[in-house]
């Protein structure tokens, strides 16, 4: 049998689950829900990983496999399907997704089991896997476009998990409103799409565009800066990256899911996927590295001053999504992908084990008032470690070296890439090595300021184990020139991808970027524990300073940005439905009403009953009659 | 026969109809209200027997004699009604019978 | 004849279950279900045998009978169904039977009149969709409206008489517009061609002036714009889907709201080509100024039906702009529109019914955290708000895609805005499902789940909606033939009057009218004027 044709069951076992949960699941046992969820993952990501063996071993024609399930819709010769496309590109996001969402779901067994609604969680988190699935597995853009949406549903459901708490309920609402400012621009770009081509297959769409469209055409300009708004609000860049903090609002597996590894890393997927058209409109395409290096400088000043461990989290996503923007923009596709894959892996590690340190410390956020945890619980400060040395590109040791250590030396050496870009991320990657250690400093070094009421179980730690590993080994797969060129990674992928574009006298920088950025990665874990271990009353005493506050202040906001779109967008529209509440048109209506009712009242005035005037009124009106007969 | 110029007479019916008038719109009692209209009627006549006489017509008297009819039974009506009225509302002012007002 | 049996049955069955409530008032109840029920097994047999023939696409009416009415008048009995009106009419006979289902314990008070008002409401609106003569067009048109005043009226919320009184007043004056856009139509045409008609297919040919065209279609437009509830003319809207009772408010707003977009569909554009192209930008602008304004009045109501009236007054905008691009795409968009629309609309005030029935009130700011308590109706809530803001996957979704798709052809800006439209739509729709679900508790209330009979019915709309999400084609095709002589009508600008085999076949019918001297005709139309303003 051809293993291919497997292929519906990955999302669609996900899919099933959830809807036997939804509509039976008050029928299994506490752990049976998590049980049964986390199985339904699991053999989805056993089947990926036997038709990813498959694919390597004996590739399919054309390195891609279609599986058409049924037609969508067909209208004028619009006609798209519910039908699914394999190729390298879908079968590393299929992968990571459905091996990290079972890793997760196989943790959350253990951190749902006390929450009351458990089985709403685990319905949504498989509504969410499949959406996610049939994101990466679409073959066109509307039935991405459902995953898309899908995914944003269940971001928002999970978000808002604990709905008893209104803030809960403001961040999802939020989270959800913010995205589809993106979608809904991703939404035109998809109507553009329709228009020139009457189709919106992929695949016919990346072939179709180079012949109709010359590079720098205004129609490639507008599709893709529309769907590149799809991405930002999605991924959370700059100028949409403001729901992302918020929605570290749900339960910790959530964040580790939704918030890190997957779904917010779609519109990187969705800007590789459509890289043909990117590459046609090379002004947007520069704007996408642009946004990502602004973006993961912004995030990254922000998580220095944050005190809730997720929050900082966060930010570090927000930050590191902009490295994969960074790459796209500078046209290093392999290396963007490349991250996504070792991001997921240490990014949700992080946030796993941050959710076990809250649980712990009776749902405690703030890294201040941790301290020390470091001897209280061995395996979850190791495996935190090294998700953090991953985050901080930790040189050799750790898979983000790798990762991103490609994405600087591209953004430097690519054609399209500029001193300025490299210089950005190089930044980027030293704050992000300072705010990552500040974390792991504070919170696990040093005193213990609370007790701990709870040792994480073995469902919490196996997950947290593989992780672990994964975040150490998983960048020897793409080792760069300087150290064995061992590149199976790109080589795969890039069968999807055109290779980057060098200029070749800057080749040669490879070494001296990656030494630099190791000795800064170093630096800052060094800095960190300056400022945050030896010396932490160096930072009080600055943020005393009038100048201090304010920075902390405006980095502790995220740089103002919700105060701004609160300002202009949000109190405007409340202030215009608080005002227009009942509808100005019906006042029109109703003016017209009362003014019948005052001309009503006016002749009625003249019905007085006296006899004697009616008299008078038929006499005047005679003579008035008369007078014009005769005399006009 | 003395003759009489017609406008003179249609003067005459003109000032008798005024006075009917008149006597419409100033009284309260409904009984001379009515009395006022048979003025106003019997001016209508004379204008009708005038210009009958001025045009050497005999449809003048034929309309006066019509009116004088219909005058009669204006008037039985009228007075009828005028009865019922005072047995309803014991009183026949028109500024209290104003039950038509809206 | 099987379409007079389907208006006779429910005009019969009204009519029963009045004289028989008095007496037995389940078995009143059932027999209305009964009679709807009948009438939708009959059309989905019908659907099924002739599913086949859509595939061919060159024929498109299915069934068309025509009896001689008043022949001096040139008025005919003339019933006729293709795959837009059989769409309809099985989408108001589920409706119909959902809201009796729904509705069954709200009404107590006279209940024999309500069922037969109900039943003969949802007869006048299949007449609406059936009809072919423009004078039984008007008829239908009026039998829709008297018993929805009643059902109004009668046992509508507290304010039931200023709404009551309102809805009669915008929808009578705007059809009486069209009465008289009806009758003028009527004598240019006969003035043109010497044939007196009121026939659909013969009218569909007229040359009118520019000017003329436009004014006549005006008086079409004024009629259905009300009646959808578009910008300005929605003022009437909001009060009579508040104060309906709920089995009210879902005929109101899920299915009498569709005869204005069928009768654009139907009338508008065929009947006034160009008219219709020169009036496009003014409607479109009004669909999105009512995409936009609806959802933003949405927003601010803590009415729960009122909010649930401006939302749908929001998606009668994409219909507008559906309607007027004049797009295969976006007719297709249109009518699935008014089917996901209706059902979508329908769960919602279902919701709103089931929600009052149990706490005696509508204010949202007097609910909260209910999803604690009622988990299934929180469920079954989300899903249609979710199909509300348009989630791919549920009937809303296709519509407002395949709309904007179409429109995006047509007129780029105005679609832009349009889709602005599924930004606030997620801004309402939210508002719904945290406000009443999540949250706080603001007040205490004992609330009870839905019960199984209430389940039932959402099951059933739930199926619906997310049928047509994931596979429309059914609907796509069955709807195909019309909306191939829609475009290819409004693609000859310059209109000619050859439609297709059965238009003629009917002209011959319609030659043996007499032909009316002018004085006659002017007769008439004082007359026919004094009759309607009655």
């Amino acid at each position: 049998m051809d293993v291919f044709q497997l292929l519906w069951l990955i999302p669609a076992l996900p899919f099933f689950s959830f809807l036997i949960l939804s509509l039976s699941g008050s029928k299994f046992s506490r752990t049976g829900v998590g049980v049964f969820a986390t199985l339904s993952v699991g053999i989805s990501a056993l089947i990926t990983l036997i038709i990813g063996i498959q694919f390597l071993s004996s590739p399919p024609a054309g390195h891609f496999y279609e599986q058409t399930l049924w037609v969508w819709f067909d209208v004028a010769g619009f006609k798209p399907s519910i039908a699914f496309y394999l190729d390298p590109l879908s079968l590393v996001f299929t992968f990571v997704v459905t091996f990290v969402s079972f890793l997760i779901h196989w943790y959350s067994i253990g951190f749902m089991k006390t929450e009351e609604g458990h089985v709403r969680f685990f319905a949504y988190m498989n509504l969410f896997v499949f959406s996610m699935l049939m994101l990466v597995l679409a073959n066109n853009l509307l039935l991405l476009y459902l995953g898309w949406e899908g995914v944003g549903l269940c971001s928002f459901l999970l978000i808002g998990f604990w709905y008893k708490d209104p803030y809960n309920c403001y961040a999802a609402r939020k989270a959800f409103i913010v995205t589809r400012i993106g979608d809904t621009a991703m939404m035109i770009g998809l109507l553009m799409l329709v228009k020139n081509f009457n189709t919106l297959d992929i695949a016919s769409i990346l072939t179709t565009a180079p012949q109709t469209w010359s590079p720098g055409a205004s129609q490639a300009f507008w599709v893709t800066i529309l769907l590149l708004g799809g991405a930002v609000g999605k991924s959370a860049q700059l100028p949409l990256q403001t729901w992302l903090p918020d929605a570290m609002a749900g339960p910790s597996p959530v964040s580790a899911l939704i918030h890190a590894a997957t779904m917010v890393t779609a519109g990187v997927y969705l800007i590789a996927r459509t890289h043909v058209l990117y590459e046609l409109a090379p002004a947007v395409q520069t704007l996408v590295a642009i946004v990502g290096a602004a973006t993961l400088l912004i995030a990254g000043f922000s998580a220095i001053v944050q005190r809730d461990i997720k929050r900082v989290l966060a930010y570090s996503t927000i930050s590191q999504i902009g490295y994969m923007f960074l790459a796209l923009g500078v046209g290093a596709w392999s290396a963007a992908v490349f991250h996504f894959m070792i991001h997921a892996f240490f990014k949700s590690l992080l946030f796993l084990s941050a959710g076990v340190v809250i649980i712990a410390m009776h749902h405690e956020h703030d890294i201040f008032k941790m301290g020390g945890l470091r001897k209280k619980m061995p395996v979850v400060f190791w495996t935190f470690l090294f998700g953090a040395g991953a985050l901080a590109a930790i040189p050799l040791i750790t898979a983000g070296f790798y990762s991103k250590d490609e994405i600087l030396f591209f953004a430097m050496a690519s054609t399209k890439g500029s001193t300025w870009l490299w210089l950005a991320g190089f930044v980027g990657a030293f704050i992000t090595s300072v705010y990552t250690f500040r974390m792991v400093f504070v919170a696990f070094f040093g005193e213990q300021k609370h007790d701990i009421h709870y040792k994480p179980g073995i469902s919490f730690k196996i997950p947290l184990i593989i992780l672990g590993i994964l975040s150490l080994i998983a960048g020897f797969i793409e080792l760069p020139h300087t150290f064995g060129h061992f590149t199976p990674f790109s080589d795969f992928i890039n069968t999807v991808f055109p290779a980057v574009q060098l200029i070749p006298e800057k080749e040669g920088l490879e070494l001296t970027l990656q030494i630099s950025t190791a000795i800064l990665a170093l630096f800052g874990v060094f800095l960190a524990w300056q400022l945050y271990m030896k010396r932490p009353q160096m930072v009080a005493r600055f943020k005393e300073t009038g100048f201090g506050k304010r920075l902390n202040d405006f980095l502790f906001s995220g740089w103002k940005f919700d105060w701004l779109y609160d300002t202009f967008f949000v109190k405007p529209f409340v202030w215009l439905s608080k005002i227009d509440k009942s509808d100005f048109v019906d006042r029109i209506y109703g003016g017209v009403a009362n003014l019948n009712l005052y001309f009503n009242k006016l002749l009625s005035a003249t019905q007085n009953g006296n006899v004697r005037s009616y008299v008078l009124g038929v006499a005047l009106g005679a003579v008035i009659a008369l007078t014009i007969i005769l005399f006009l | 026969m003395i003759y009489v110029p017609a406008n003179m007479g249609l003067m005459l019916a003109a000032i008798l109809f005024l006075l009917g008038l008149i006597g419409v719109l100033t009284r309260r009692n409904v009984l001379f209200i009515l009395m006022s209209l048979e003025i106003m009627l019997n001016a209508a006549g004379l204008a009708f027997v005038v210009a009958g006489a001025h045009w050497m017509q005999a449809d003048g008297q034929v309309m006066f004699i019509f009116i004088l009819t219909m005058a009669a039974a204006e008037v039985s009506v009228g007075l009828a009604l005028i009865l019922q009225m005072h047995r309803h509302h014991k009183t026949v002012d028109t500024n209290v019978l104003n039950l038509l007002k809206d | 004849m099987t379409l007079v049996y389907i208006i006779l049955i429910l005009m019969f069955g009204g009519l029963i279950s009045w004289i028989i409530a008095g007496k037995n008032s389940s078995l009143a109840k059932g027999i209305a279900l009964l009679a709807v029920l009948a009438d939708l097994v009959i059309i989905i047999g019908f659907w099924i045998s002739v599913y086949d023939k859509f595939d061919l696409g060159s024929q498109q009416w299915l069934i068309d009978y025509r009896v001689e009415w008043m022949p001096q008048l040139g008025i005919s009995f003339h019933l006729a169904m293709d795959g837009l009106s059989l769409l309809m009419t099985a989408l108001a006979l589920f409706l119909g039977a959902v809201s009796l289902i729904v509705s069954w314990n709200e009404i107590s008070k006279n209940l024999g009149f309500y069922l037969f008002n109900a039943l003969w409401l949802i007869a006048g609106i299949i007449g609406v969709f059936l009809s072919l003569d423009l004078i039984l067009f008007y008829f239908f048109w009026e039998v829709m409206l008297v018993p929805m005043y009643f059902i109004l009226a009668i046992w509508g919320h507290e304010n039931r008489r200023y709404a009551g009184m309102k809805f009669f007043l915008f929808t009578q004056l705007s059809g009486l517009l069209m009465l008289i856009a009806i009758i003028a139509l009527y004598f240019i045409h006969g003035k043109n061609s010497g044939q007196y008609t009121f026939d659909y297919f013969a009218l569909i040919g007229t040359s009118l002036s520019a000017k003329t065209g436009l004014w006549l279609m005006c008086g079409f437009m004024i009629a259905f714009l009300v009646k959808l509830g578009i910008v300005p003319f929605h003022s009437w809207l909001p009060d009579a889907y508040t104060q309906s009772p709920t089995g009210g408010s879902i005929l109101l707003a899920a299915l009498m709201s569709k005869t204005a977009a069928y009768g654009m569909l139907r009338f508008v554009v065929p009947l006034f080509p160009e008219a219709s192209k020169t009036f496009a930008p003014v409607a479109i602008t009004l669909g999105v100024v009512s995409i936009l304004y609806g959802a933003k009045l949405a927003y601010a109501q803590t009415d729960l039906k009122r909010m649930i009236a401006f939302s749908s007054m929001s998606h009668m905008g994409f219909i507008m702009v559906g309607i007027f691009s004049f797009q295969a795409l976006s007719y297709q968009g249109t009518i699935i529109e008014m089917i996901a629309h209706g059902i979508s609309i329908t769960a919602l005030f279902t919701v709103a019914g089931v929600i009052h029935a149990r706490i005696q009130t509508r204010d949202m700011d007097q609910m909260g955290r209910f999803w604690e308590q009622v988990p299934k109706m929180g469920a079954i809530t989300m899903i249609f708000v979710l199909a509300t803001l348009g989630l791919p996957g549920l009937g809303n979704f296709v519509a407002e895609f395949l709309i904007l798709t179409g429109a995006f052809k047509s007129n780029v800006t105005l679609t832009v805005l349009a889709a602005l439209g599924l930004i606030a739509s997620m801004i309402y729709a939210l508002v719904i499902l945290q406000k009443i679900f999540h949250g706080e508790r603001r007040k205490e209330w004992k609330l009870t789940d839905l019960t199984p009979r209430e389940v039932l019915a959402m099951g059933c709309l739930i199926v619906a909606i997310v049928w047509i999400g994931i596979y429309p084609q059914p609907v796509i095709k069955t709807a195909q033939p019309t909306v191939n002589s829609l475009e290819q009508n409004s693609n000859n600008t310059t209109f000619v009057n050859d439609t297709g085999p059965t238009n003629k076949m009917t002209l011959k019918n319609g030659d043996e009218n007499m032909t009316m001297t002018r004085e006659t005709s002017t007769f008439f139309l004082s007359l026919n004027k004094k009759g309607g303003g009655k």
